[in-house]
């Protein structure tokens, strides 16, 4: 039913937890099923040094999250602001159509806590505001 | 080598080796057909009707009152439909449960959008249904009242025989276009099933829960209750199921009958310890764990409980990827995780009934497969809670919150390397 990568990040799970003092977190609820997605993550010269996440909902949700906290691992702010559900998607191909939505509400929880980073102040780029309407 | 561990069985079941050897000849050497008068013919012809014999006694009831067809689902569609149509002018009422297989929920659907009318009764937490709603329920337009001998999910048994005793008070009160149906696919081979001590008037049952072949059922009706066909093409089963019989699968079907009931008594002794064994132990070893449904109206084969802050679907992923084959009451389909119809009707929200779990036991079940599943399921629960949010919350409110949720964030996400593959 789901990929060897879903299964992997189910049975082990990369960076379960919420850091004590991170530097930005963001929450996200899928209204349809009520999985629940909690990232925290620690900035250190810029770049993201550490990243947890907590999950309850389907095994995509879980696998979500579990990439979520690799993928971002060094990136920027900037390079945060980039990322869009589909950067998800592909780590845990193949993903049954209607569970797609897993990384979508990974990448809100990312937008989450980037909307409360302060080294992340101001609007959206032009690009990010288009990418969020492909997803 | 992994153990594999199969405790899906009231999904479906192995079939059983004395079964397909019953079956086997009716494949290839005595394959005529049943309604052929030759000598090909009446060989099959003669099977069929020994298996009539057999299961009709199984159940206390008269080898007229079997009628063959492919499964409980068609069983509980003939059942309900063929009753309603056949007394169309009597009454366009019918009662059920909330918590029916959907067999019975959708057939009942389909005859509402037709214009009848269905009453659909509450089963409480217990999941049980009671007789002062099956009474209240009752007009004098009320054909059919279908309700199943033992739930599928949870395993709660209903008072069929109470309810067959209520129905036959109002027959002699003068309605006599009364009936009942049960579906006891989960029951029959499973505990006694006694068509005269329920006081049924329809029976369905099904081949692949208790070690016979898939795509056979049976159902029993009472002498003197007419049915609308549901199939036409020929005179087969009385009129009652067109189609040409399948002779080694109804042979099947009373060979696992023969065996089931034959061994009854060992048979729900020996499921009853191990679920027993396995239902305190994970109570026991697992915080925040509970039953879902009466637990002593119940059959013996099934334990359903229900693991708080996890989601069903994750642990029943899980324990497969260890070789252990369990069900979900809590299945994700089309986008939306929300705990199944008979969840929900034990009273369950989409927060509550999103963790459990059914195992179901059969015959071929070990002491072993419970010690597997002892092993594994406490180590993969634990490791879900320790990334779900509202275990954590439970814990920040100290709400009972086991103990084994104080962790150190720190130590687990550096963990993925201490994690037993």
């Amino acid at each position: 039913m789901y990929s060897p990568a879903v299964l992997d990040h189910l049975a082990n799970p990369r960076n379960g937890g919420e850091l004590a003092n991170p530097t930005a977190r963001g929450e996200a609820t899928n209204p349809v099923c009520g999985d629940r997605l909690i990232l925290t993550f620690q900035l250190s010269e810029g770049r993201v040094e550490r990243a947890c996440f907590l999950a309850e909902g389907c095994s995509p949700s879980i696998a979500a999250g579990s990439v979520l906290t690799e993928r971002i691992q060094g990136l920027t702010i900037a390079e945060l602001q980039r990322l869009r559900p589909r950067d998800i998607t592909e780590a845990l191909q193949p993903l049954p159509r209607n569970k797609e939505h897993c990384s979508v509400l990974a990448i809100d929880a990312l937008r989450a806590a980037l909307a409360g980073c302060p080294n992340a102040a101001g609007p959206p780029t032009e690009s990010t505001e288009r990418e969020a309407l492909d997803r | 080598m992994i153990r594999k561990v199969y405790l899906d069985n009231s999904a479906t079941t192995r079939m059983d080796e004395q079964v397909l050897a019953a079956m086997l000849p009716y494949w290839t050497e005595i394959y005529g057909n049943a309604s052929s008068t030759h000598q090909w013919g009446q060989p099959a012809r003669q099977a069929i009707e020994e298996a009539r014999r057999s299961m009709a006694k199984a159940i206390n009831a008269q080898p007229g009152e079997i009628t063959f067809l492919s499964g409980g689902t068609e069983a509980d569609n003939l059942a309900i439909k063929g009753v309603a149509e056949a007394y169309r002018e009597k009454g366009r009422h019918l009662i059920t449960s909330r918590f029916e297989h959907s067999a019975v929920l959708a057939t009942c659907a389909q005859l509402e959008a037709r214009g009848w009318h269905v009453t659909y009764l509450p089963v409480y937490r217990e999941g049980i249904v009671r007789l002062e709603d099956v009474r209240a329920a009752l007009t004098p337009e009320t054909v059919l009242i279908s309700i199943m001998h033992a739930n599928n999910e949870i395993g709660t048994i209903q008072p069929i025989g109470e309810i067959g005793q209520v129905v036959r008070e109002r027959r002699e009160a003068g309605q006599t276009h009364l009936f009942l149906h049960t579906d006891a696919v989960q029951t029959l081979g499973k505990i006694p099933v006694d068509v005269q001590a329920l006081g049924v008037d329809l029976l369905a049952c099904s081949g692949h829960k208790i070690h016979g072949p898939k795509g056979i059922g049976a159902l029993y009706v009472r002498r003197g209750v007419r049915l609308e066909s549901q199939m036409h093409g020929g005179n087969h089963e009385r009129d009652r199921r067109a189609g040409t019989e399948s002779v080694p699968l109804i042979v099947g079907l009373a060979r696992a009958i023969e065996l089931a009931v034959g061994a009854l008594p060992e048979r729900m002794e020996s499921v009853r310890q191990l679920r027993d064994l396995l239902e305190e132990q994970l109570m026991r070893r697992v915080a925040e764990t509970s039953r879902n449904g009466d637990p002593v109206r119940r059959v013996p084969h099934i334990a359903n409980l229900n693991f708080d802050f996890v989601e069903g679907e994750g642990l029943q992923i899980s324990l497969d990827l260890k070789g252990i084959a369990v069900s979900t009451g809590s299945a994700c389909a089309s986008g939306s995780t929300e705990p199944s119809h008979v969840l929900v009707a034990i009273g369950h929200d989409r927060e509550t009934g999103r963790g459990s779990l059914r195992f179901s036991f059969s015959k071929e079940n070990r002491r072993e497969d419970v010690e597997a599943v002892l092993e594994t399921l406490p180590g993969i629960i634990e490791k879900l809670r320790q990334i779900s949010p509202r275990a954590r919350e439970s814990q920040a409110v100290g709400a009972q919150a086991p103990r084994r949720l104080e962790i150190d964030p720190s130590a687990i996400h550096r963990g993925v390397s201490s994690v037993r593959k």
